[in-house]
């Protein structure tokens, strides 16, 4: 298989899978999900058979259709990107074991369209990840979005589709108010839209112009969750668990950030940036969102309400990153977003087989849950571990990244920030670990105690997995530093 | 003489003749037969006379032989073309899937009369889209509008009656003020044809019979055109209309008055009256902003599904006069651009609305809660359509917004409150669109719909409009060609 062609089947192969799913769905179950299983793996297959190439400084490309003159939907793999479908195409299959684990232990309503929708936003994702240019990356930023609605609004009940609602609003309102004429505006300027390394506005605008338009591509990117369009984020946190570990802690998120790498590195070009005062409110404005988002979690007594907003923080120390406009620092943002990723879709899959075990939700609920369930307890353990960066997890080998990044640029901003949001993660994260493990499960005082034990088997499976990538790619994470240093390469 | 140099000819005067054959067939389906026919014949005369402007060549044709300014003189160019591709296009599809729709919704004893009355819009329309005669326009303007008022009026619906009135005395208004207008100019330079005007205009262009002239030209075609705030008839007009002739008249009915409007304006009043390309700029500029903002608000309150969609239509033309109050030659070409993908979103929203029509009790929103599970391939077509209004890539409807964008930008400061004004309709388009899509697929039915079989060709038909959305939004040489083309034509008059 060439890269082309592999290229355009990782856009096709879920959206056949998703035909496959929808016809699967109507003659039996199992046959769904064995579609959705074999959808996942050969996804892998396709999406990781690019990878040698990518390796070896091959930067595949392919034209899908020229719609204006100079305005065409086209794909190009580059590192980023390369890292960003990898990484989305590989946890897409542990999703969907646990996915099955968690519907068929829920007994969920309309379970085919969910993998249906599942199927398209991966599609999108892919879409995302292989844009060459802006147009292209904005098409399949919007089905993304419009592929996840139905996933938020699944439950179905008022209170979910009000919810499913605002995801909805601010993510279109973003995009088409703000995102949309930025892109505009770009070609516009710049008369080309393409993803070219050092940027392609240089000299064509400059000033407070140029702080402008990064506005407006930093709210447009509205999946990124900078403050303050970040309400989108806990909104979604109504849909079922598996959504919100995979799309709303890795593909869905992960595409507002990786859109706002891209744009530094692409689009506006580190050089052009680090020249132009007026673009340097980002980095604050990250800042106020980190501290700000954790001191909301540390308030938060809903488990998954909590994880979103250290999502909001751990997304904005990616753009932080980003914006430190340092080749290490940059490094570290893709980095953070792989790291992150292991975390966070472990903690979310710990706290949906919380949810399928015992129905639990709230933080309080959770005294002495260690000991019922130690495996999921267990996997939570590293991921919040993870999220607070302490060895040997994955979010210490980011945070070194980015903080390397900060000495070398100077940026004390970044190094407070940095440190403030440790201390605060070990602050909200700390106390459930200790309640989960050493306290004591509440006596029953008029209050039935259910009895329950693990989680069902593919739940555990999925995230055990995970929590051993977290913990793995501590010591293994040369191959992602590798591809992520040919990015850097040819940057001052 | 070959065959092919009658073609502007033959467009207006096939459907005329076939009228009284289509009255005195007695049986409605072969009146839709003959009339269906007709409609396809004229709709491939315009694809060929399309292929041949496309060359760079202008049709002109004289009636008779009898050479302008003193005979009738027909003429197709690029804006016609595209304009006698959307009213033919809209008619053939209408009319190809729609035959069981009108089955339910017109009597069969008046039926034949219907379709002849179809037939005389479809011959007024393509009459003022081929005619270089401001007479003959009138003439045709009036043929098509009667006809029309009758096509409206012909459902079961009574409330159909006092909307037609209204459409009536608003279109007889607005044809009155065009003949005033046309009458003055008459009697300051003794000619009717269009070319011969622009020339002999120059001499008394500081005359004031002529700037009145062109006060009521502009306002009366205005009214036609439903030019917010003279869009009043409008929204009940295609509201109570039999569903398949809001599908041909909603495509194309307003974007023939707006056709006449811009080409008189320019070919007539822009090269010879001083000041006049910002007089048009100061009065229309505003009135577009007005009906983008405001259309899209009553919009996005309406609770009626047609009319909804009528209100955004009164936002979209507010779309196609932005990009032509800025007198560029970007700006025409995405206003004439607009006009056809317009067209296309519109029409297929209509069609779906058709088959809808056929499925439930009444058209309120409420009533389509879960009409997608058992509609899906219509309710699909409805989303492109939905999604092409709103302008998103990959539809029509996209890369006439781009192209807007992009000349709204090029105008400066001002232009950037213009975008603001472009991007608030985009959303408030979501958000109408977003309000039927939701209905359809994320609520479940209170009580089971009554379960009609639509017919297969009007699925087939939405379906085949849909998938024009978006061939068109891919492929887009053709109608940019032709908008180019004809912003061209018109704006390399102005001085």
């Amino acid at each position: 298989m060439s890269a082309q062609t592999a290229m355009l089947m990782s856009l096709w192969w879920p959206l056949l899978g998703a035909l496959a799913i929808a016809v699967a769905g109507r003659v039996n179950d199992n046959l769904r999900e064995a579609a959705t299983l074999v959808t996942s793996v050969g996804l892998i297959l396709i999406v990781w058979s690019l990878l040698p190439g990518v390796y070896a400084g091959g930067r595949p490309a392919v034209d899908l259709i020229e719609i204006m003159p100079g305005i065409e939907l086209a794909l190009r793999v580059e590192p980023l990107g390369m890292l960003f479908a990898a990484l989305a195409s590989g946890l897409w299959l542990v999703n969907s074991i646990y996915s099955i684990g968690y519907m068929r232990g829920n007994a969920e309503q309309h379970q085919t369209r969910f993998y249906v929708c599942f199927a398209i936003a991966l599609a999108a994702t892919m879409g995302v990840a292989f844009s060459a240019n802006l147009l292209t990356l904005f098409l399949f930023y919007e089905v993304l979005t419009l592929s996840t609605y139905p996933l938020v609004a699944h439950k179905g009940d008022e209170a979910t589709v009000r919810s499913a609602r605002v995801y909805l609003g601010i993510l279109l309102t973003t995009s088409i108010g703000l995102f949309l004429p930025a892109i505009i505006w770009t070609y516009a300027v710049a008369g080309t839209g393409d993803f070219i390394l050092g940027g392609i506005l240089e000299g064509k605008l400059t000033g407070p112009a140029l702080g402008l338009l990064l506005g407006l591509f930093v709210f447009g990117a509205g999946k990124a969750a900078v403050m303050p369009v970040h309400r989108w984020l806990p909104a979604a946190m109504v849909a079922p668990t598996p959504v919100s570990a995979l799309l709303h802690a890795v593909a869905v998120v992960k595409t507002g950030v990786f859109v706002i790498v891209k744009l530094v590195v692409f689009v506006f070009g580190v050089d052009v940036l680090q020249n132009e005062p007026s673009t340097s409110w980002l980095p604050v404005l990250t800042a106020f969102t980190i501290v700000a988002a954790s001191l909301v979690a540390l308030r938060q007594v809903n488990l998954k309400r909590l994880l979103a907003y250290s999502t909001i923080g751990q997304l904005s120390y990616v753009v932080m990153a980003a914006a430190i406009l340092k080749p290490l620092s940059e490094i570290g943002a893709a980095v953070h977003m792989v790291a992150h990723a292991f975390g966070k879709i472990t903690l979310f899959f710990a706290a949906g087989a919380i949810y399928v075990a015992s129905k639990k939700t709230e933080v309080f609920q959770l005294r002495g849950i260690g000991r019922r369930m130690p495996w999921t307890m267990g996997a939570f353990t590293v991921g919040a571990l993870s999220m607070i960066g302490v060895p040997p997890t994955g979010g210490f080998v980011s945070k070194w990244f980015i903080l390397a990044g900060a000495f070398q640029a100077d940026d004390y901003l970044a190094i407070a920030t940095i440190v403030l949001s440790t201390a605060l993660n070990a602050a909200y994260f700390l106390p459930i670990i200790y309640l989960a493990w050493f306290a004591q499960e509440p006596k029953a005082d008029g209050v039935e105690v259910v009895e329950h034990g693990e989680a069902p088997l593919a739940a555990v499976i999925a995230t055990t997995t995970t929590a051993l990538l977290t913990l793995l790619f501590f010591f293994f994470n040369a191959p992602v530093l590798q591809l992520e240093e040919q990015l850097v390469r040819g940057m001052s | 003489m070959s065959l092919l140099e009658h073609l502007p000819a033959l467009q207006v005067v096939i459907p005329f003749v076939l009228v009284p054959l289509v009255m005195l067939l007695r049986q409605p389906g072969f009146a839709w037969c003959a009339t269906t026919a007709t409609s396809v014949f004229v709709f491939f005369n315009a694809c060929a006379m399309t292929v041949q402007v496309l060359t760079g060549e202008v049709l002109d044709y004289a009636m008779g032989s009898w050479q302008a300014p003193y005979g009738i003189e027909l003429r197709v160019d690029a804006f016609s073309a595209i304009l006698l591709l959307i009213v033919t296009a809209a008619s053939t599809m209408a009319l190809m899937g729609g035959y069981r729709s009108l089955q339910s919704q017109i009597e069969s004893s008046r039926q034949p009369l219907f379709f002849a009355a179809w037939l005389l819009v479809l011959a007024g329309l393509s009459g003022i889209v081929v005619s270089a005669d401001a007479f003959n326009i009138f003439v045709f303007m009036e043929i098509s509008s009667l006809a029309s008022y009758v096509l409206i009026a012909g459902g079961p619906d009574r409330a159909a009656m006092p909307a037609v009135f209204k459409y009536l005395v608003m279109g007889t208004l607005g044809a009155t003020f065009y003949l005033i207008g046309v009458g003055l100019i008459y009697m300051m330079t003794g000619t009717l044809n269009l070319a011969d005007m622009a020339d002999r205009v120059a001499a008394v262009s500081d005359q004031s019979p002529i700037l009145v002239a062109a006060g009521f030209i502009t306002v009366g075609l205005a009214l036609k055109a439903a030019i917010f705030p003279l869009h009043a008839w409008l929204p009940n007009a295609y509201t109570f209309a039999p569903h398949v002739v809001t599908v041909f008249l909603a495509a194309c009915a307003t974007k023939v008055s707006l056709y006449v409007l811009l080409r008189f304006d320019f070919v007539v009043f822009q090269p010879n009256l001083d000041g006049h390309a910002l007089q048009f700029s100061y009065f229309l500029l505003p009135l577009a902003v007005l009906a983008i903002v405001i259309a899209s608000v009553l919009a996005v309150r309406e609770k009626n599904l047609k009319r909804l969609l009528a209100y955004s239509s009164v936002a979209q033309i507010g779309y196609i006069m932005l990009g032509a109050s800025l007198v560029t030659q970007a700006g025409m070409m995405a206003s004439v651009l607009h006009v056809f993908n317009h067209a296309l979103a519109k029409g297929t929203l209509f069609l779906a609305v058709t088959c809808l029509a056929l499925k439930v009790s009444s058209l309120r929103l409420d009533n389509l809660a879960g009409v997608a599970r058992s509609m899906p391939l219509v309710m699909a077509a409805f989303v492109i359509g939905g999604l092409s209004l709103i302008g998103v890539p990959g539809t029509a409807g996209f890369v006439s917004k781009w192209y807007l964008l992009g000349a709204v930008l090029g105008e400066g400061l001002l232009g950037i409150g213009l975008v603001v004004v472009i991007v608030l309709g985009s959303l408030m388009a979501v958000v109408y669109i977003w309000r039927v899509i939701e209905l359809a697929y994320f609520s479940s039915a209170d009580s089971p719909n009554a379960t009609r079989e639509v017919p297969m060709a009007l699925v087939l038909v939405t379906c085949l409009a849909a998938a024009a959305n978006i061939y068109f939004g891919l492929a887009t040489q053709l109608p940019t060609a032709l908008a180019d083309a004809a912003a061209q034509g018109l704006v390399s008059a102005v001085p």
